[in-house]
C-alpha cells in the first residue's frame, strides 16, 4: 500500500466515512481486512476490535481515504446508534449468498439507511462468501470494468489466479440461495451498486471500494472528517487556529506543549 | 438466545453518560459487559432529541397537529436535554483523549464566556475575564480593582498546591476563600464574577466553608488552563450535541466486546445471600420483524443509573430548565453563535446563579438561524417556578418556543453498593460542566472495583485489529 499512497502524493485526498451493514456472520468484517490488510481469517469470532479501519483507494484524479466503521456487533440487538451513520458517505449492506435470511436483513438496513442517513450517500449492495458457489467469478454489477481502467488496487494479480483455481475446485458443492439476477434486480430498483464477493479468496473486494470511491460526487467531498467547515485538520491541531473554533482533541499533547499554562 | 450469554461480570443500565463511560471502560479492562437501556435510544436523561421528540415531551400535541413542521427538517435538530459544556482542560475531555473515543467525535469551542453584573435592562453583560491582561481591559471593574484583579489572577497562576511559597503566607489547607479575597482586598462584585463565573460555584457557600480556599483555586485554575488552550472560551462542545458523547462511549465499549441492548426492560433482579446474582429481562418488538425475547442471565455486578432503582435512592434536590428557541444571538453578547452566561445569585436577589446556555448551527444542533438556549437554576421555591428563570428569560429577548416540565429531581444513591453489589450514578446535576459526572465515574468505579480508576494508558498494550491505521 506505501507504493501506491507515495505514489497519489501529488493528487487530491479526501476522507469518505464509510459504515458496514448486514446480518451477523455475513463477513462484513473480513471483506474489510481482506480491503485494508488483504488478509482473510478463517472461523473468526464475531467482531472486536476492528471498529475504525483506513485504507486509501486511488484514483486517476484523486485520492479516496475510507474510514470504515464497523458496527462492532451494536446491531445484534437493535442498537446501533445514530452517530454510525452521522455523515456517512457510503455504506457497504452486506448478505451471504447461501443465506436467504440475510437478503432479507440487507434489505431492512438499506431502508434504514434511506431513512437515516444523508440524502447523497453512496450504497454498494454486497453478496459475500461468493467462493461457496460454484460460478465462482460472480457478478461485478456497479462499474465492472474498474480494473481494466489501471487503477492500482491493493491486491496483487497472483492472489486473484489462485483465488480463481480454489474455486474451481469447489464448484461442486454449490451452497449459493440467492441468485444473482434476485439480487442484481433488487439493487437496480434501489439504485445501489451491486457486486458478488468474496473475502477468502478476495474476488471482487477491491472492485467494490474502487466503484464506491468512483461513485461518489466530486461535490460531497471534503478535506477531512465530517469537516463542513473546510479547515483542514493541520490547521486544527495548532489548538488556536484562527476563526476557525473547530478543535482537535487528538493532537492535544502537542497542543499543550505549545499553549502552555497562559496563567 | 444464544447471543445472550449466561454470566456477565457487569450488567449495566441506562445509556446515560456516566453509564457509558463505566462500561466503556470496564470493557477495555476485559470484563463481560451486557449494557441495556429501556429506552430506544442512547442518552437516556441526558440525550440529545429532534424537534418533534421536544414537542412531544414537553406539550400536549393534539392528533393531526405538527407544531413542529415551521421549524423545517425534524432531524436537523438535536436539542439536549441537559445542558452541560466540556472543560476544554477538564477531566471528560482527559478521559475522551485517553480512551481515544475522540476518534468518533469531532469538538467546536463554545464561542464566548459571559457574566451578567446587575439586573434588570441596565444589567451589564460582559466577557468573563480569564487573565491578567484581559482583567485589564474588563468592563466589569473599576481602574483600581483590576489592578487588584490582575494581581489575584497572577497569583493564581503561579499557585502550586504543594509549594507553600506559592500561598502568599496563607494557610491553604485550612483558610477560607473569604481570607483570601480579603488579602487581596477583592470588592464583592469581583467575588461575585470570580467565584461564580470561573470557580462556577453556584451559591456563596464556598466563601466561608474552612479548607475550601484550595478547591477555589484550583477551580479558577482548571478555567484559566482551559480557557488558554483553545482561546475563545475555557468550554468546547462535541458537533451533533451532547447526545453524541455517550454514544461514543458505547462504541467503545462494542469494540472492546461489550453487548448493547436498547428497547429492553428488567423484570427482576436476582438476589443470593443479599447480592445481587443475575436479571431477568425482556426485549420489546420495534417492528413486526421482531420478536418480543425474555431472557435471564447472571450478573456479578450491576451498575445503573437512578431510575432503574427508585427504592435504592434519594432525591437531593430540584432543578429547573426551560429549553427556548431564539431566532437570534442573545443581545450583548457580541452576536456570539454559541456562550454560557452565568448570572450569579447575588446579582438577583437568589440563593443559586442562573445559568444560559447557548449552541447554535454552528455546532450542527439546529438549522442555520436558530438559536437553542437553556436557561437552569436549582429550585427555590415550590411554586411559580417560571419566575425563578425569569431573569433568564429577560436575557434571551423574544423567545419562539419554550418548554418546560416540573421541576427535575436529582437523586443520589442511599448507600455505596458495597453490600449488595448495585452500584448506582447521581442524575446530572445544575452545574454547567462534566466535572461532577467524571467525579461520579471515578466514585462508583472505585466503589464497585476497589481501587482507583486511572485513564492514562488504558488503550495501549492492546491488541486490537490495526485499528486507526495510516
Amino acid at each position: 500500500m506505501s507504493d501506491s499512497a507515495a505514489g497519489s502524493a501529488q493528487k487530491p485526498s479526501s476522507s469518505v466515512k464509510l459504515v458496514l451493514l448486514g446480518e451477523a456472520a455475513v463477513g462484513k468484517s473480513s471483506l474489510v481486512l481482506r480491503f485494508v490488510n488483504n488478509d482473510f481469517q478463517e472461523n473468526k469470532e464475531p467482531t472486536i476490535g476492528a471498529a475504525f479501519l483506513t485504507q486509501k483507494c486511488p484514483l486517476p484524479t484523486r485520492t479516496i481515504k475510507f474510514e470504515i466503521w464497523d458496527t462492532a456487533g451494536q446491531e445484534r440487538f437493535a442498537s446501533l446508534a445514530p452517530m454510525y451513520y452521522r455523515n456517512a458517505q457510503a455504506a457497504l449492506v452486506v448478505y451471504d449468498l447461501t443465506k436467504p435470511s440475510s437478503l432479507v436483513k440487507a434489505k431492512h438496513w438499506v431502508a434504514e439507511l434511506q431513512r437515516q442517513a444523508s440524502p447523497g450517500i453512496v450504497i454498494a449492495l454486497v453478496g459475500n462468501k461468493l467462493d461457496l458457489a460454484n460460478d465462482g467469478s460472480g457478478a461485478s454489477g456497479g462499474i465492472a470494468t474498474a480494473t481494466e481502467n489501471g487503477v492500482p488496487g491493493p491486491e496483487t494479480d497472483g492472489d486473484t489466479s489462485e483465488a480463481r483455481n480454489e474455486e474451481q475446485e469447489s464448484a461442486t458443492s454449490d451452497a449459493r440461495k440467492i441468485s444473482t439476477r434476485e439480487a442484481r434486480g433488487y439493487a437496480e430498483e434501489e439504485g445501489l451498486l451491486f457486486f458478488e464477493t468474496s473475502a477468502k479468496t478476495g474476488v471482487n473486494v477491491v472492485e467494490v471500494f474502487t466503484a464506491i470511491a468512483n461513485a461518489i460526487p466530486e461535490t460531497s467531498l471534503k478535506g477531512t472528517r465530517g469537516g463542513g467547515a473546510g479547515a483542514g485538520q493541520s490547521a486544527l491541531g495548532a489548538g488556536r487556529s484562527g476563526d476557525d473554533s473547530r478543535v482537535n482533541l487528538g493532537d492535544r499533547n502537542a497542543a499543550a506543549a505549545r499553549d502552555g499554562c497562559a496563567c | 438466545m444464544d447471543e445472550i450469554a449466561p454470566e456477565y461480570d457487569v450488567v449495566v443500565l441506562g445509556t446515560g453518560l456516566t453509564e457509558c463511560v463505566l462500561s466503556g471502560v470496564l470493557s477495555v479492562k476485559g470484563y463481560k459487559v451486557l449494557h441495556i437501556d429501556r429506552n430506544d435510544h442512547y442518552g437516556g436523561e441526558a440525550a440529545s432529541v429532534n424537534i418533534e421528540t421536544l414537542f412531544r415531551k414537553y406539550t400536549h400535541v393534539r392528533p393531526g397537529e405538527e407544531p413542529w413542521k415551521k421549524y423545517g427538517r425534524v432531524n436537523d435538530w438535536s436539542i439536549d436535554l441537559i445542558p452541560k459544556l466540556l472543560m476544554a482542560n477538564g477531566e471528560l475531555t482527559n478521559i475522551l483523549v485517553s480512551t481515544k473515543v475522540t476518534t468518533y467525535l469531532d469538538f467546536r469551542q463554545i464561542a464566548g464566556s459571559y457574566v451578567q453584573q446587575g439586573n434588570g435592562p441596565r444589567a451589564t453583560v460582559a466577557k468573563v475575564p480569564s487573565d491578567a491582561g484581559e482583567a485589564l481591559r474588563s468592563s466589569l471593574m473599576g481602574l483600581f480593582e483590576k489592578r487588584r484583579a490582575k494581581r489575584f489572577l497572577e497569583w493564581v497562576g503561579d499557585f502550586k498546591d504543594d509549594d507553600p511559597a506559592t500561598h502568599q503566607g496563607l494557610n491553604m489547607a485550612a483558610c477560607t476563600m473569604k481570607e483570601v479575597y480579603d488579602k487581596f482586598g477583592l470588592e464583592a462584585s469581583t467575588r461575585d464574577f470570580v467565584g461564580h463565573s470561573m470557580a462556577l460555584y453556584q451559591s456563596d457557600d464556598y466563601i466561608t466553608t474552612l479548607g475550601v480556599a484550595k478547591e477555589t483555586v484550583n477551580r479558577i485554575r482548571l478555567y484559566v488552563n482551559s480557557m488558554a488552550r483553545y482561546g475563545k472560551s475555557p468550554y468546547i462542545y462535541p458537533l451533533y450535541g451532547l447526545g453524541e458523547l455517550p454514544q461514543g462511549f458505547a462504541r467503545l465499549s462494542a469494540i472492546h466486546g461489550g453487548t448493547y441492548m436498547l428497547n429492553a426492560s428488567i423484570d427482576e433482579v436476582l438476589y443470593e445471600d443479599g447480592k445481587v446474582s443475575g436479571i431477568k429481562a425482556t426485549m420489546k418488538e420495534r417492528d413486526e420483524a421482531s420478536d418480543v425475547m425474555k431472557f435471564t442471565t447472571k450478573a456479578k455486578k450491576i451498575i445503573a443509573d437512578p431510575s432503574y432503582f427508585p427504592k435504592k435512592v434519594k432525591i437531593t434536590g430540584y432543578v429547573l430548565r426551560a429549553i427556548c428557541i431564539l431566532k437570534h444571538p442573545i443581545e450583548k453578547t457580541d452576536g456570539n453563535d454559541s456562550l454560557q452566561l452565568i448570572i450569579p445569585q447575588s446579582q438577583v436577589g437568589r440563593k443559586h446563579d442562573i445559568y444560559i446556555a447557548m449552541v447554535s448551527a454552528a455546532h450542527n444542533v439546529c438549522p442555520k438561524g436558530y438559536y437553542v438556549a437553556i436557561v437552569s437554576t436549582i429550585a427555590e421555591t415550590n411554586t411559580n417556578h417560571h419566575l425563578e428563570l425569569q431573569q433568564g428569560f429577560e436575557r434571551l429577548g423574544e423567545i419562539e418556543e419554550k418548554f418546560m416540565g416540573p421541576p427535575i429531581p436529582l437523586y443520589a444513591p442511599i448507600d455505596s453498593g458495597v453490600k449488595d453489589n448495585i452500584f448506582i450514578s447521581k442524575s446530572y446535576d445544575a452545574t454547567s460542566h462534566f466535572e461532577t459526572t467524571t467525579d461520579d465515574v471515578r466514585d462508583i468505579y472505585q466503589r464497585a472495583e476497589g481501587e482507583e480508576l486511572v485513564v492514562e494508558g488504558l488503550r495501549e498494550g492492546q491488541t486490537l485489529v490495526s485499528e486507526g491505521t495510516q
